[in-house]
């Protein structure tokens, strides 16, 4: 009886210790885990509110004419300026209004080119081809190109910063 | 003095069991049949540690900060001690571990080694291949040059085909919603420690099974075995026939590890690692972003695809290609493993080798990509008897025409070689193709006058590529 009464106090024992370990060890292992996963999903939690950038004043565009211009990202981290710029392709269509295009394909991301002399936007990487307006004229994007908002502010033309224009299937 | 040292070496052992260990492991049987074909699992595990060991001297040159990235990586190219053959030996070091890793499981599936009792082998070894692959993509990115940072917003398009987290998984990716300085951080962290560490497990865990269900033999016709009867068989062939893995099998191991490491260390000192392409620049229109070599054949179908599928095969084909990959030790339910009796494994290898090759070639050649660089038509070509006719061959280049289309040695292959084009069309059709375009072709009646179009059409008659 006390055999007993001994060898099931040690069950308890080794059961209580077992859960207590797998317990402790788990808290530890997710208390430590919360701040890397917090590392890990900024990119999705802290969204960066997008703001307009100027990109030169109305006198200094070509009614009709397709320039490049390029701005600074929204918020760009101050050790990352260098990279967080991003062009856009920009058309004066009359004396106030603009159209501005992102130089992304919409197929697969690679910066397109303006020709002015085909009136054409042609990508280097699989062939993608799109009119002036924007539109596909030939080859594999699933969609037209991305418009950036553009503004008139006292006389100078902005463009309101985006995240990188994706592709989503429900695009395509 | 001899002796002390034996003395020494026997505490030691004695102490920290390292023969205990190491001897069982290196003594293990191994079927005789085991030969030439076997040693691609070890090279392709040499090659690993070449990239483990070139990764921590490229580490302690590098600077991954998105200023110092690329000038510290031309550095390492141009002026460090040895840094261009450091480098150098990493690219073909990663290079040749993806083709190893290809050569090994075409001779695994061949002998059908992933039937039972080594699933587990094949299902690892597929995860370590998509590991290899991953690497060899972040590390393109880590060269921190145009082509490389564009090559990352590619990657984040792919990623975004997703169905519903496809656009959260895309700006994941990169780090944010454009690229930036996280964007290096990310793939610098992938790069040298996320799958460094999953690649080390999973090696470890891949080297285990080999020891834990044994070197396959040799497979014979006919030999039919399954789960009731081919453990039984396997360990008696051994203890009848098998010899110790180290020497007789490992020798081979060595010496084909060996030849790979010169042959890496040859190329890197007389070929060299790809050129760096300029600075990074988001903002820049002059990249070509293009995948190193063994992604070419994936580049090549995304140009070559249907348009209005593409989409869809972006977001379902890698996971449907990725579940018949794991599958493939549960779809097969015979017990023949001889390649001979198994004609459709081979007729599959061989068309997946041949279409995965015939990709790459087409993706390095890239006759999709509109040819910028090309030059005006020379005067011999053009027929100037006529001012109209040289007016059409100066629009023909003005217009981009050339970017497009051959005609003799000159332009790009986007579209049709125009060589010839005079014997295939009236005047009339060529005006309708060029104000409507078709196939490929867009329409450039918006872009071209009446008198424009006249003068393309006389240089397209008149022109003398083929006389």
């Amino acid at each position: 009886m006390s055999e007993c009464k001994r060898d099931n106090k040690e069950l308890g024992r080794r059961s209580f210790l077992t859960k207590l370990s797998f317990w402790l060890g788990g808290i530890s292992a997710g208390i430590v885990t919360i701040p890397v996963i917090g590392a890990l999903l900024q990119p999705l939690i802290k969204r960066k509110k997008q703001v307009w950038r100027s990109v030169g004043k109305n006198n200094d565009f070509e009614v009709g004419k397709t320039v490049l211009v390029t701005f600074e990202d929204s918020d760009p981290d101050e050790w990352a300026k260098t990279i967080s710029r991003t062009a856009s392709w920009l058309r004066k269509d009359n004396e106030n209004e603009y159209t501005a295009f992102a130089i992304n394909c919409a197929h697969l991301g690679c910066p397109v080119r303006w020709e002015a002399n085909s009136e054409l936007f042609l990508c280097p990487c699989h062939g993608g081809v799109y009119y002036k307006d924007g539109s596909v004229a030939s080859g594999p994007p699933p969609k037209p190109l991305t418009r950036y908002m553009v503004r008139l502010n006292k006389g100078n033309v902005e463009i309101m910063t985006q995240a990188l224009p994706i592709t989503t299937l429900k695009d395509g | 003095m001899k002796k002390r040292m034996l003395k020494i070496w026997d505490w030691l052992d004695d102490r920290t069991g390292v023969s205990a260990l190491v001897v069982p492991l290196a003594t293990h049987l191994v079927p005789p049949g085991a030969k030439w074909s076997y040693v691609f699992g070890s090279a392709t595990l040499f090659c690993f540690m070449l990239q483990v060991v070139t990764g921590i001297g490229l580490s302690l040159l590098y600077q991954p900060s998105v200023e110092t990235a690329y000038e510290s990586l031309k550095y390492i190219s141009n002026q460090a001690v040895l840094g261009s053959w450091l480098r150098g030996m990493h690219y073909f070091g990663a290079s040749g571990m993806i083709l190893l890793m290809g050569i090994h499981m075409i001779r695994v599936y061949l002998m059908a080694v992933y039937k039972f009792p080594r699933e587990m082998q094949w299902i690892t070894g597929i995860v370590l291949l998509l590991l290899t692959i991953v690497m060899g993509f972040t590390g393109q990115l880590l060269r921190w040059d145009d082509t490389g940072v564009w090559s990352a917003v590619v990657a984040a398009e792919q990623l975004g085909r997703i169905p519903l987290i496809g656009k959260s998984i895309a700006y994941f990716l990169i780090g944010g919603e454009t690229i930036g300085g996280y964007t290096l951080s990310r793939f610098y962290a992938y790069h040298v420690f996320v799958v460094p560490a999953l690649l080390f497990a999973f090696t470890a865990f891949h080297v285990y099974l080999v020891f834990r269900n044994g070197i396959s033999e040799p497979p014979k016709r006919g030999r039919l075995l399954g789960k009731e009867d081919y453990r039984d068989w396997y360990e008696g062939m051994l203890k009848k026939e098998g010899v110790p893995f180290f020497p007789f099998a490992a020798w081979r191991d060595v010496v084909f590890g060996t030849v790979v490491i010169l042959i890496i260390t040859f190329l890197a000192i007389y070929k060299g690692a790809p050129e760096l392409l300029g600075p990074p620049r988001p903002d820049s229109i002059y990249a070509n972003p293009k995948p190193d070599w063994y992604l070419s054949w994936v580049f090549a179908i995304f140009a070559l695809m249907p348009p209005k599928i593409e989409s869809y095969v972006i977001a379902f084909g890698p996971l449907i290609i990725l579940f018949l990959m794991f599958a493939v030790p549960f779809l097969s339910k015979r017990k023949e493993r001889h390649p001979m009796r198994r004609p459709w494994a081979i007729i599959g290898v061989v068309f997946t080798v041949m279409v995965i090759i015939a990709f790459t070639v087409e993706g390095m050649r890239s006759p999709w990509s509109p040819k910028f660089d090309t030059k005006p038509l020379p005067a011999d070509i053009v027929d100037n008897s006529s001012a109209e006719v040289v007016k059409g061959a100066q629009l023909f280049y003005d217009k981009g025409c050339l970017y497009c289309h051959k005609i003799g040695e000159y332009g790009g292959a986007r579209g049709p070689d125009l060589t010839q084009i005079e014997y295939r069309l009236t005047s009339s059709e060529m005006v309708i193709r060029i104000v409507n375009g078709g196939g490929n072709m867009p329409a450039f009646g918006g872009s071209l006058s009446e008198s424009e179009l006249a003068a393309l059409v006389a240089f397209l008659k008149a022109k003398k590529a083929d006389k």
